[in-house]
C-alpha cells in the first residue's frame, strides 16, 4: 500500500515537474544542427532545444528511429530545411510522433527552405538526374546571407508561439542581425581572394557558399546527386582538369573522403574538406562554424 | 526609434566638435561625414523594413507545399521478380506440426514476379492522413487484386495519441509492419510463414499512443474484424483484438535500438487451412475455436556517426507462441473427421545484415520452430499436418545485395531449408525497384 502511493507520488512529481518545464521554455526539434544553432542565437535559455542531426549525418538519410520520434512528440516548434531534404524521415515523424502542434501548416511547422531564394531548381524531374530535389539545391544554410533572411521570420515564429516574451525574442533578433551583418562583412572580406576561384566539389552541397564567395565550379564528382562517383565519371573529370586550371576540390565531411583524395592524388590539387554544419553537440556557433568553413576555403588560394 | 537616437546623437556630437574646433573646412568635412552617415542609416532600415515584411510574409506559415505532385497523391510502384531454383520440389513443401494457410507456399520455380504493389499516399487535409495499397499477384496463372492496405491515420489529436482505421498490417510483430518488398529477405521467416500466411492484415481501428518520456515508450491497441487468416469465419462485432507495446532509444549517435511485445487474441474464429497445400487432397482442416499468440522482437543497428547510407549494421529478432484450444474439422471428408484441438505452436527467427560499401549488403539469417499439437483424435491432426512427428522445422539463410540507389536493388539469396524431413537447396535471384514517390521506410 505504501509502495503504491509512494510509485504514485513519484508518477505525479515527475508529471508535474514536466508540465512545469514545458510551461517554462519552448520545446524546438531541429532537423539540422544549423537550425538548432541558429534557435539558440534567437532564443537563448528560454528554449530547450534538440538536434536530430550532427554535422556529420547526411541529411538526406536518416532513419525514423524511436528516438527520434520520442522528441518529436514533445516538440513545440519544429524547424527543419525542407525542400525535399528531409523526405525520406520527416514525413513519417509527423505521422508517429501524434503531435498536432508540429503538423505542416501549423505555427510549430517551420521551413527555412520557404524563406530564402533556392538555386538549382531542377527543369526537368527524372530519377535518372539522381537524387534532385523539386524545390531546388536544399543546402541553405551554407551561404550567411540566408542565415539572416530566415532568422526574420523564425524570430516572429518563436514570438508567436511564446507571445509573453516577445521582447526577449526581438532583443536576441536585433543583437543576432546587428552581429551577424558585422560577420558578413568581415567573412566577405577575408574570403575576398577566392573571388572567382576555379574549383570542384564532390556532392552539390556548397552551392550557396558559391554563389556567396562568386566561386567558379568546373565539375561535381559525383555523376548526378546523390550517386556515389564512379571511376569513369572521374576519369572524365580528371581529363577535363587538364584543359582548366582549378585551385582546389571542396569535399563534405559526412562524405566518403576517397574519391577526392583520388582526384588529389592524380591532379596534385589540394582537397579541402568543410564542415558540412556547425558542431552544435560541442557547443560551437554559427559564427564558429563560418570562421572555420571561411578558414580553410582561403587556405589553397593564400 | 533607436536610429532616430543615432542620428541625434551623431548631430550633437558632430555639432559639438564643430564649435570646439571653430573651422569651416572641418566642417564642411563633418557635413559630409553626416550626409555619409544619414545614407547609411537610411539604407540599414530599408534593410530592416525588408526583414520584417518578410517575416510578415512567413506568417501564412508555409508559403511552398513540399509534398509530392502537389495536390495529388503520393504514387509509387513496386516492381519485383524473380528466379527461383529448388532441389525438391517446391509443391512438397509443408512444415511438419504447422498446418500451413494464407500465402505460405512456396513460389514456383523459374522466372516468375513477385508482389507488384502500387502505393497511393498522402495527407487528406490538416488532420488525416491516408494510404491505399494494391498487391498485383498471379497464383496458377490467375492474376489476383489483393488490397492489402487502405487506411486513414489522425494527425492531430495530439497528446501522442493516433487513430488509424481500416485495412491496415497489424502491429503485432516488427516485421508484420514492413511491406513485402523492404524486407532483407527474399521470403518471409518461417515463424510468419506457419502462423500468419507470411503477414497478418485485417480490418479495424487502432488506438496508439506515444508518451512524453525521454525513451520512445509506445502503447497501442487493435480491434479487428476476426475474418483474415489466421483468425477467420463469419464475425460480427470484434473478432481479433491485439494489444502492443514497444520500447527504444538511442546509445550515442551510432547505436539505436527497439524492443516490443504484442499479445494476439481472436475467440470464437473459424481458420480454414490450406487453401495452398498441393496434396492432391481436397480435404481442408478447419480450425473452430479459441487462439491466442504472444509475441516478442528486438532490433538493434548500428551506423557509424549515425550515417546508414554509408555503412550498418542490423540485428533483428522475434518470436512468436501461439496457443489453440478448439476443434479440428477436415472438411469434405466423408464421413467427417474431427478431433478437439489444444494446439501449442512457437517458433523464431534472428537475423543480421551488414551494409559494408555504399551499394553492397549482405545478411544471415536463422530459423526454428516448435510445436506440441494434441487432439482426441491424432490421425486427424496427422492428416491436416498438425503432427511434428520428432521433426524440428528450421532454415538458415544467407544473401547479397547490389543496391545502387534508394530505388533500385538485385539480390541473391540462398536457404538450407529443413521445414520437413528432406532438406532442400533453395536460391533466389530477385530484383525490387520502385518507381514514383519518395517513400520513407521505418525504422
Amino acid at each position: 500500500m505504501l509502495s503504491k502511493s509512494f510509485i504514485f507520488c513519484g508518477f505525479a512529481a515527475v508529471l508535474c515537474a514536466h508540465a512545469g518545464m514545458a510551461q517554462a521554455t519552448l520545446n524546438v526539434f531541429a532537423c539540422e544542427p544549423e537550425w538548432a544553432a541558429l534557435a539558440k542565437e534567437l532564443g537563448a535559455t528560454r528554449l530547450e532545444i534538440y538536434s536530430a542531426t550532427t554535422a556529420r549525418q547526411d541529411p538526406h538519410r536518416i532513419e525514423a528511429r524511436p528516438s527520434l520520434i520520442a522528441k518529436a512528440r514533445k516538440a513545440d516548434l519544429l524547424i527543419c530545411t525542407g525542400a525535399e531534404l528531409e523526405i525520406g524521415w520527416l514525413p513519417l515523424l509527423l505521422r508517429r510522433a501524434g503531435n498536432a502542434r508540429i503538423q505542416v501548416g501549423k505555427p510549430g511547422h517551420f521551413l527555412a527552405s520557404e524563406h530564402v531564394d533556392m538555386l538549382e531548381v531542377p527543369e526537368k524531374l527524372d530519377r535518372s538526374l539522381g537524387d534532385i530535389h523539386a524545390s531546388g539545391n536544399p543546402h541553405i544554410h551554407t551561404d550567411p546571407r540566408n542565415m539572416l533572411r530566415i532568422a526574420g521570420p523564425l524570430s516572429q515564429r518563436l514570438q508567436t508561439l511564446d507571445p509573453d516574451h516577445a521582447d526577449h525574442y526581438q532583443q536576441r533578433y536585433r543583437e543576432f542581425e546587428r552581429a551577424w551583418q558585422q560577420a558578413i562583412r568581415d567573412w566577405s572580406g577575408r574570403a575576398a581572394a577566392v573571388k572567382g576561384t576555379n574549383i570542384v566539389v564532390h556532392h552539390d552541397f556548397w552551392s550557396y557558399l558559391i554563389d556567396w564567395l562568386g566561386l567558379n565550379k568546373l565539375a561535381t564528382l559525383e555523376p548526378v546527386p546523390g550517386v556515389s562517383p564512379s571511376t569513369r565519371h572521374l576519369a572524365e573529370v580528371k581529363q577535363l582538369l587538364k584543359t582548366q586550371q582549378a585551385e582546389m576540390i571542396l569535399d563534405t565531411n559526412y562524405l566518403n573522403e576517397r574519391p577526392a583524395r583520388w582526384l588529389s592524388e592524380q591532379t596534385g590539387l589540394p582537397v579541402v574538406t568543410l564542415p558540412a554544419s556547425v558542431d552544435y553537440h560541442s557547443g560551437e556557433t554559427l559564427q564558429q562554424w563560418f570562421d572555420r568553413v571561411v578558414d580553410r576555403i582561403r587556405e589553397p588560394v593564400k | 526609434m533607436n536610429l532616430l537616437c543615432v542620428r541625434a546623437a551623431l548631430a550633437s556630437a558632430v555639432f559639438v566638435s564643430a564649435s570646439v574646433s571653430h573651422s569651416a573646412t572641418d566642417l564642411e568635412e563633418l557635413n559630409k561625414k553626416l550626409d555619409e552617415y544619414e545614407q547609411r542609416i537610411e539604407s540599414l532600415e530599408q534593410e530592416q523594413a525588408e526583414t520584417r515584411q518578410r517575416g510578415a510574409v512567413s506568417s501564412e506559415y508555409s508559403r511552398r507545399k513540399t509534398t509530392n505532385n502537389l495536390f495529388n497523391p503520393a504514387i509509387s510502384v513496386i516492381l519485383d521478380g524473380f528466379y527461383a531454383s529448388y532441389k525438391n520440389n517446391p509443391e512438397d513443401y509443408r512444415i511438419p506440426g504447422f498446418a500451413l494457410g494464407g500465402e505460405a507456399e512456396l513460389a514456383p520455380e523459374g522466372f516468375s514476379l513477385g508482389h507488384s504493389e502500387i502505393v497511393f499516399s498522402n495527407n487528406i487535409d490538416d488532420k488525416f492522413y491516408g494510404q491505399f495499397t494494391l498487391a498485383i499477384a498471379e497464383h496458377d496463372n490467375e492474376l489476383e487484386i489483393e488490397l492489402e492496405e487502405a487506411f486513414f491515420e489522425t494527425l492531430a489529436l495530439g497528446a501522442g495519441f493516433t487513430i488509424r482505421g481500416g485495412r491496415f498490417y497489424s502491429a503485432l510483430g516488427y516485421l508484420n509492419q514492413i511491406h513485402e518488398h523492404a524486407w532483407d529477405f527474399k521470403d518471409a521467416p518461417l515463424v510468419y510463414r506457419a502462423l500468419f500466411g507470411n503477414q497478418y492484415f485485417d480490418d479495424g481501428l487502432r488506438l496508439s499512443v506515444i508518451l512524453p518520456t525521454p525513451l520512445f515508450l509506445e502503447f497501442g491497441a487493435e480491434a479487428l474484424s476476426g475474418r483474415k487468416y489466421p483468425a477467420g469465419g463469419e464475425q460480427d462485432g470484434v473478432g481479433s483484438w491485439v494489444a502492443y507495446a514497444n520500447i527504444g532509444g538511442d546509445f550515442g549517435v551510432s547505436h539505436s535500438w527497439q524492443a516490443g511485445m504484442s499479445y494476439w487474441s481472436a475467440d470464437k474464429i473459424e481458420r480454414e487451412y490450406g487453401g495452398h497445400i498441393h496434396d492432391g487432397a481436397a480435404e481442408v482442416p478447419l480450425f473452430a475455436g479459441d487462439s491466442k499468440t504472444i509475441g516478442l522482437n528486438a532490433v538493434y543497428k548500428w551506423a557509424p556517426d549515425g550515417n546508414y547510407r554509408a555503412r550498418n549494421v542490423k540485428l533483428q529478432f522475434e518470436y512468436f507462441n501461439r496457443e489453440d484450444e478448439g476443434g479440428l474439422t477436415l472438411l469434405n471428408s466423408d464421413p467427417l473427421e474431427a478431433s478437439t484441438l489444444d494446439g501449442k505452436q512457437d517458433g523464431w527467427y534472428a537475423q543480421a545484415t551488414w551494409k559494408f560499401a555504399s551499394n553492397w549488403r549482405t545478411g544471415i539469417r536463422y530459423d526454428m520452430l516448435d510445436s506440441e499439437n494434441t487432439g482426441s483424435d491424432l490421425d486427424v491432426l496427422d492428416e491436416a499436418g498438425l503432427l511434428s512427428n520428432g521433426h524440428t522445422p528450421k532454415r538458415a539463410s544467407v544473401m547479397a545485395e547490389w543496391v545502387p540507389s534508394e530505388y533500385s536493388r538485385i539480390r541473391l539469396q540462398y536457404n538450407r531449408d529443413d521445414s520437413y524431413q528432406v532438406s532442400d537447396d533453395q536460391v533466389y535471384l530477385q530484383y525490387t525497384f520502385s518507381i514514383g514517390s519518395h517513400g520513407a521506410h521505418a525504422f
